[in-house]
């Protein structure tokens, strides 16, 4: 393929060629909508990469095999979509206690339950937060467009890597479905990405050096608390490192919108119709979700300016209480949602800006 | 004089955690025997369950891999594909495989992963205090069975062995009993079966080892073997069943 | 003659070697061990080097030498 040349990709489809263009050589997964063109793509294009792809017999047993491949050194990923990840939380957690790369992806749906298969972003908690046993952490990213999903999980591949971590893509059923034009080979295409570095912890049979144990159990009283502080510090530090965010006309903003994924496309859109209107509105798109982007809502928080932040989700306010607790009560923040396949349209976002700045 | 007997080179010389009397003890020797027998020490990797042999890898002496209660063939699948000249087997305790891995146990097979599995029946859950498991024979009392397992309630004991030989992609499944020198001499030939099963690319071979758990059994460690003879082995012959 | 060497603090105490030897050469100790239980005493009287023994033991306590 020629170098910048565009090619019309699905976010689904997206996120599965560049798992395969970041060298993950191996994916289980289990059909649910709205992600099925991932294992889909994966079922047609793993093996002529030189990769293995199962459809396993579950979502339990697609993470399981995901922790195996992983332990035998190989970038490996797994997808899903909400009911389906909500199997996979107790094997997420053993990926972060054996301290395994995996790329785990979630194309939410709507919930609780079976709910339905219109978009949301309700797993929001779950990602973030830590959704199985034990206190852990995943890197969550949340691309907005289906050039951001083939760029970000690139960079998952990379994080998850680099700090032994399962790194969580967290779109939803829009961004999984809709198609768009994509740069596969651009300038966020890091050749670093597929000349990934041995992984010595591997299981891969112990020739020539001592035997690997990969685990996530210590039974012996002190033991886990000494690993699981091991595992704090290292969350502190990719929390300094790794926030990531969008930020859009913030500086003279009065009023600053936050949304993350598809929702901040609309978000941007009512922000632009806001300034057409002479209101000084901006944006703010946390990419990363954990870590949260702290730092800018933080330092805006203590900025001299009046200013309100309005929080827009396709949830009832998931995400909110990460901007609370980044703006720490210092400035006002309101909140904007719809959930259960609705979604906030532009209007609603204007309309509550407006009236939230007359109030 | 020679030895003619010492411990093996791939079973570390460490105390186990194990109960006195305890067949794990015995299945951990004989798989690190095999493993040295056939010479693959190096190139083998052990999926270890969630169960009382959580901790085996502290025994054995090459590279394990643990697996979540139940996962154990999933996550061995994925080591296998991707390490096909690698060898890999799973040690897996009733509950872990008959009960809670059911789906994964029997899709692997299905699959007719190149896989060996080391299935310890011993009736219970032995880590959790001596629960019913899958295997439990009826009228055993257990801690969550304190009447006897009533088939009416709880089932029968779930020959999950024979089920597994129905599969077309299973290569061999043998049972096999720890109950005496012999039936431990058998034990070990049947679990070398199934290792170079897999170093010839035969496929799914599983052995399911009748084995003493005398604390929830609540007998000694003699008069449990004797149980195994006598009562267990009604319900689970042992002998090759594919 | 052959002989065996028992591990005494390995040993749990089963007394599983104890019921196949064909020699009766393995009774239980009176003494105990660091872990606070009998084991195995070897008579060294008749032994032929079977094995059974260390076969059936499941700690790995005994070697046998023939």
């Amino acid at each position: 393929m020629k170098r910048n040349q565009k090619i019309l990709l699905s976010g689904n489809e997206a996120v599965a060629k560049s798992a395969i263009d970041a060298g993950c050589r191996f994916y289980a997964g289990y059909p649910i909508t709205p992600q099925n063109e991932l294992i889909g793509y994966m079922a047609k294009n793993m093996a002529s990469s030189g990769g293995i792809f199962i459809q396993s017999e579950s979502e339990l047993s697609a993470i399981s095999m995901v922790f195996g491949a992983s332990a035998s050194g190989v970038r490996a990923m797994t997808s899903s979509s909400s009911p389906g990840i909500s199997l996979m939380q107790e094997e997420i957690s053993y990926i972060a206690g054996a301290e395994l790369p995996a790329v785990i992806v979630n194309i939410m749906r709507a919930g609780p339950g079976l709910g339905n298969i219109w978009p949301a972003q309700s797993d929001y908690f779950q990602a973030v937060k830590g959704g199985g046993q034990g206190d852990y952490h995943c890197i969550a990213l949340a691309p907005s467009s289906v050039q951001e999903a083939y760029d970000l999980t690139l960079e998952a591949f990379v994080l998850a890597d680099k700090y032994r971590i399962p790194a969580i893509i967290l779109g939803d059923a829009m961004l999984g479905q809709m198609m768009e034009p994509l740069v596969a080979n651009g300038k966020n295409y890091k050749p670093l990405a597929i000349s990934h570095k041995p992984k010595e912890w591997a299981a891969t049979g112990c020739f020539g050096r001592k035997p690997n144990v990969v685990k996530s159990f210590y039974l012996n009283l002190g033991d886990l608390e000494k690993f699981n502080l091991k595992l704090q510090k290292k969350y502190k530090n990719i929390k300094q490192k790794e926030q990531r965010c969008e930020a859009l006309n913030i500086n003279d903003a009065r009023i600053i919108l936050v949304a993350y994924g598809t929702m901040a496309r609309l978000a941007k859109e009512a922000m632009l119709s806001l300034r057409e209107k002479g209101i000084k509105a901006g944006l703010i798109r946390p990419i990363s979700l954990w870590p949260f982007p702290q730092k800018i809502f933080q330092r805006l928080a203590i900025s001299a300016k009046r200013l309100v932040f309005l929080v827009i989700e396709m949830s009832y306010g998931q995400m909110l209480e990460d901007v609370k607790l980044a703006v720490n009560g210092r400035r006002r923040v309101e909140f904007l949602g719809r959930s259960g396949g609705g979604i906030p349209t532009e209007e609603e976002i204007i309309k509550s800006s407006l009236s939230l700045l007359s109030s | 004089m020679k030895k003619i007997f010492g411990r093996t080179r791939s079973l570390r010389g460490v105390d186990t955690h194990y109960c006195q009397g305890c067949g794990h003890g015995v299945v951990h020797r004989l798989i690190a025997e095999v493993i040295d027998e056939l010479n693959i020490r190096e190139i083998t990797i052990g999926v270890t369950p969630v169960g009382c042999a959580v901790v085996a890898y502290d025994y054995w002496d090459f590279d394990c891999v643990e697996s979540a209660h139940g996962r154990g063939l999933a996550v061995a699948t994925a080591i296998k594909r991707l390490q096909p000249d690698k060898i890999v087997f799973t040690y897996q305790g009733d509950g872990d495989l008959a009960a809670i891995g059911t789906a994964e146990t029997i899709h692997a097979a299905n699959r007719g992963e190149n896989l060996t599995v080391v299935f310890i029946n011993n009736t219970v859950y032995g880590m959790t205090g001596g629960q019913m498991a899958p295997t439990t024979l009826i009228g055993q009392k257990t801690a969550t069975s304190p009447l006897g397992r009533n088939e009416k309630t709880e089932g029968y004991p779930l020959r999950i062995s024979e089920l597994l030989a129905q599969l077309q992609g299973v290569y061999s499944v043998e049972r096999s009993s720890t109950d005496s020198v012999q039936g431990i001499l058998k034990t070990k030939n049947a679990i070398k079966a199934a290792f170079k099963n897999q170093m010839e690319n035969k496929g799914f071979s599983l052995v399911e080892v009748l084995s003493a758990c005398p604390t929830y059994w609540v007998l000694s460690p003699v008069e449990s073997l004797d149980w195994i003879k006598n009562t267990m082995s009604k319900v689970f012959p042992p002998g090759r069943i594919k | 003659m052959a002989y065996i060497k028992l591990d005494r603090e390995k040993c749990k105490g089963c007394m599983l070697c104890i019921s196949v030897c064909p020699k009766g050469q393995l009774k239980e100790d009176k003494g105990l061990n660091k872990k606070g239980i009998r084991p195995v005493r070897f008579l060294d009287k008749d032994c032929s080097g079977c094995a059974f023994c260390a076969i059936i033991c499941p700690d790995c306590c005994i070697e046998v030498y023939k």
